[in-house]
């Protein structure tokens, strides 16, 4: 008889979860407000059915819809089979699909109806019932945002923001508020009735792969981290551009523009995890933490500043793979004089020891000449050639770039010689592309994060102290704009890189060609 | 799928290797947006009458094929070599495409004592080479010793778990050692861990009286190594299981009593475990069977009562096994290493 090696075994660490990829996820009754949106039967409900597949989900698990449309649990079940056939990113098992939604419940009325709250009540401690034990509670608010605080109170208000022996957790999607005040006013409303841990604030983006890799390239090689500063970073270009208009989000968008709805927080973020010192430790306070140093160390210009940091524009009408296309302010529900920004291009700086010094450019836009998003790290020139560069091109910074979309993955600019008897230079790339490299296949982000904020591991989400430094950066230059109602705005013409007046942004740079 | 292919009887490895690189330098001549996968080799090796059905196996690993795959396979009385080199690519839409590549080289069982002198200049350096042989051929295994990073095997192929088991222990001492048995026990483990991960389930780690493991009859190995886990994650002693006819039984001594270990061969048709059940001295049991749409739970306290539901989750099928030993090629698992041990101890005579 023999034990090698034995194991130290404590009351509280569970040993058989060492070696596996697929961490536990404790039973859980997962709500989801605003059902029968497109957000919940597109993203949410297709990934809820991937992790099914992929037996991620735990081992107890139960779903609540609640909607205002009027339907019965049949028919949203049918609508939910529906979605998810045509959303899912691979074909549905009919076995998987039917335990999924066998005991699933809807539950009809208005965010502000009492009686949905105590309907939810009576399901969860049903399903409670049936399980044997509290299940961790799950409410996801996939409904416009003027409706989480609502629904945050009603909850507390009908007990539901806690549970004996069990989590309860909320989640709610982005925009965290309209501006500064607005966010702080968000934030409150939701911590008189959960606690900050409590408080999933998803941004999809932080869920990509590719968004995980930037902090696996600098805190996993060595290679980067001595040029990661002011010393040899000349600047850094951030691009989120898409070549794609409104769509049928004019609504949304004519009340939100480029800056609220990428700046303020993806495009934020990035410039966070690029520039942020490395955490102690890889869990959700250590993370966010430096992220939030990092953030509170871009100042916030004054509103006089910022018409030499900003540029704002819409996009014309023009030309777009081939075909013509409406101006923003033709497009169906924009107001003809409307002011909204559908380009936005910044300045920042970070004024910390690091990066002082360091320009940050970052620009977006609807209806640009293609779809790219991009991080590029731009390094200073070498001090002396002391090759003849003549008959060449000649020697160009070193660039380090990381792409989001639509490849995935990192190049490297350097210069090299040009077979031949000269010693002449060009620049050429050393590319890496994940989809060259590995395997695996990269869950959708919302994957991703639902199973992250079940576990209540919120690395990956926004804390509230975050939210607020994201809205101080762009809260300033939302005022000026606001406040600037006579001078024209600049257009672009769609399909083009974008307006000409971001190009004064540079100080004498140029932007990377899309 | 596109493919280019090239193809040659009586040639020479420096003829396969500078065949392929003219196949991918004209591929990515016509389409520079196609680059070639870089992820890892997989040498296979055959009897030639199986080819045809191991090659369709690795063609059902869906998205986890290996960047360069050379299959030997191994044809008696055959002196030289032939060979079929082939890219194939989908031709991408936008953005990059994936181009993997596939040598076919018919051999004699003479080539095999020397065969790294075949697969070696066929290889993409840099990248780790996998080896994976499912008829045997152990000649042609050792030959390949020296350049292969990771031995694919599969425990439940051998008719004495203990055969197997030590051929791994020996693989070890040359490569990282992915067990296609063992991966047929990682649903379960999750769904163990998960189920003991709950704060009133964890105490009871400590008192499981009984772990009953139901397996497919030619799959008695994944049944030894998901026991040989508990027993090194639960610090349990480990004594040989006796029995036959499909049931193996024994007694494991723990820090405060002992663990009734017993292994039951079922009918089913895919390889790898049937059910398990795990219960505790306070008179609980945690059930787990496979069943449609994934594993069929039941849960009796000490009451007697008892709870049913299913935990959702679609079958990988042995395609998805064998993907999943390419991919598990990449990582690292540190738990299996203590599962063999303690599963080489168990092994009934």
């Amino acid at each position: 008889m023999s034990t090698a090696s034995p194991i130290n075994l404590t009351d509280t660490d569970n040993p058989l979860v060492e070696g596996l990829e697929r961490l536990p996820v404790h039973p859980t009754s997962l709500v989801i407000f605003g059902a029968t949106g497109d957000l919940a039967h597109r993203k949410l409900l297709p990934a809820l059915y991937n992790l099914a597949h992929e037996g991620q989900l735990p081992e107890r698990f139960e779903m609540i819809g609640v909607g205002r449309r009027d339907q019965e649990h049949e028919d949203f079940r049918d609508a939910v089979i529906a979605s998810i056939q045509r959303y899912s990113r691979r074909k549905p098992d009919e076995n998987v699909l039917q335990g999924l939604l066998e005991d699933t419940r809807y539950v009809q009325g208005n965010f502000d109806d009492d009686e949905i709250y105590a309907e939810l009540d009576r399901t969860l401690q049903e399903f409670d019932e049936q399980a044997g034990r509290h299940l961790d509670r799950v409410f996801y608010l996939s409904t416009a945002p003027e409706f989480f605080p609502l629904i945050a109170s009603k909850l507390g208000a009908a007990g539901l923001n806690h549970v004996d022996n069990a989590h309860t957790r909320i989640v709610i999607e982005k925009p965290f508020g309209y501006n500064l005040a607005s966010a702080r006013r968000l934030n409150a409303e939701l911590l008189e009735v959960f606690e900050e841990p409590q408080i999933f604030r998803i941004d999809h983006y932080l869920g990509k792969e590719t968004v995980q890799n930037l902090m696996a390239m600098r805190f996993a090689n060595a290679l980067f981290e001595p040029v990661w500063n002011r010393n040899y970073v000349d600047h850094v270009q951030i691009t989120a551009a898409e070549d794609i208009g409104i769509g049928g989000r004019a609504g949304y968008y004519d009340h939100a523009g480029a800056l609220r709805d990428l700046v303020q927080n993806h495009m934020l973020q990035l410039l966070a995890l690029l520039t942020m010192e490395p955490p102690t430790a890889f869990t959700a306070d250590r993370l966010r933490d430096e992220k939030l140093k990092v953030l509170e160390a871009i100042v916030p210009p004054s509103v006089e500043e910022v018409a030499t940091m900003a540029v704002r524009a819409q996009y014309g009408p023009g030309v777009v793979g081939g075909a013509k296309v409406p101006g923003y302010r033709e497009e169906d529900g924009v107001p003809a004089d409307s002011r909204t920004e559908t380009y936005a291009a910044l300045r920042l700086h970070v004024s910390n020891w690091r990066w002082a010094g360091v320009p940050f450019y970052l620009r977006t836009g609807k209806r640009l000449s293609r779809k790219l998003t991009e991080i590029a790290v731009i390094l200073k020139p070498i001090p002396h050639l002391a090759l003849k560069s003549s008959g060449s091109v000649g020697i160009q910074a070193n660039q380090l770039v990381f792409t989001l979309q639509p490849d995935e993955g990192v190049s490297v600019s350097l210069g090299a010689k040009i077979p031949g008897t000269r010693m002449r230079i060009r620049p050429v790339n050393m590319e890496f592309r994940y989809g060259t490299s590995f395997l695996s296949e990269s869950p959708e982000a919302y994957e991703r994060l639902i199973l992250d904020a079940m576990r209540g591991d919120a690395t990956l989400f926004t804390r509230n102290d975050e939210v607020e430094a994201l809205w101080g950066i762009v809260d300033p230059i939302l005022e000026a704009w606001a406040q600037d109602t006579e001078s024209e705005i600049s257009t672009y013409p769609a399909g083009t890189p974008g307006p000409k007046e971001a190009e004064a942004l540079l100080d004498g740079r140029i932007w990377r060609r899309l | 799928m596109s493919e280019d292919v090239w193809a040659e009887q009586d040639t020479t490895p420096d003829r396969i290797e500078a065949a392929l690189r003219e196949l991918l330098r004209q591929r990515h001549a016509a389409n520079e947006q196609l680059a070639p996968a870089r992820v890892l080799n997989l040498v296979v090796i055959v009897d030639r009458e199986w080819k045809g059905e191991i090659a369709n196996r690795l063609e059902r690993v869906g998205r986890y094929h290996a960047s360069r795959t050379v299959l030997c396979a191994v044809e008696n009385a055959r002196t030289t070599l032939d060979a079929v080199a082939t890219v194939s690519y989908d031709e991408p839409k936008n953005g990059l495409g994936v181009i993997h590549e596939t040598v076919e080289i018919d051999c004699g069982p003479e080539h095999l004592l020397g065969l790294q002198t075949i697969v070696d200049p066929v290889l993409v350096g840099e990248i780790p080479t996998v080896v994976w042989s499912p008829h045997g051929h152990d000649e042609a295994v050792n030959a390949l010793l020296g350049l292969m990073d990771v031995m694919l095997v599969d425990s439940d192929d051998l008719l004495e778990p203990a055969d197997a088991f030590d051929r791994v222990h020996d693989l070890r001492e040359y490569a990282y050692v992915v067990d296609l048995a063992w991966l047929r026990t990682t649903p379960w483990r999750e769904r163990l861990a998960a189920s003991f991960d709950l704060p009133s389930r964890l105490a009871a780690l400590h008192h499981i009286s009984e772990l009953e493991i139901r397996h497919q009859e030619r799959s008695t190995a994944s049944g030894l190594l998901l026991a040989g886990w508990m027993a090194s994650r639960l610090n349990w002693q480990r004594t040989r299981l006796r029995g036959g006819l499909g049931m193996f039984t024994g007694s494991l001594g723990r820090e405060e009593g002992e663990t009734t270990v017993a292994l039951r061969a079922l009918e089913q048709e895919s390889p790898g475990l049937v059910g398990v059940t795990v219960s505790s001295e306070e008179g609980t049991s945690l059930s787990l069977q496979r069943g449609f749409g994934g594993l069929d739970a039941a849960e009796r306290n000490p009451d007697g009562e008892l709870r049913e539901w299913k935990i959702l989750g679609a079958s990988r099928g042995e395609g998805g096994i064998l993907g999943e030993g390419v991919r598990q090629a990449l990582l690292r698992d540190p738990t299996y290493v203590g599962a063999l041990d303690a599963a080489r101890e168990l092994c009934p005579v």
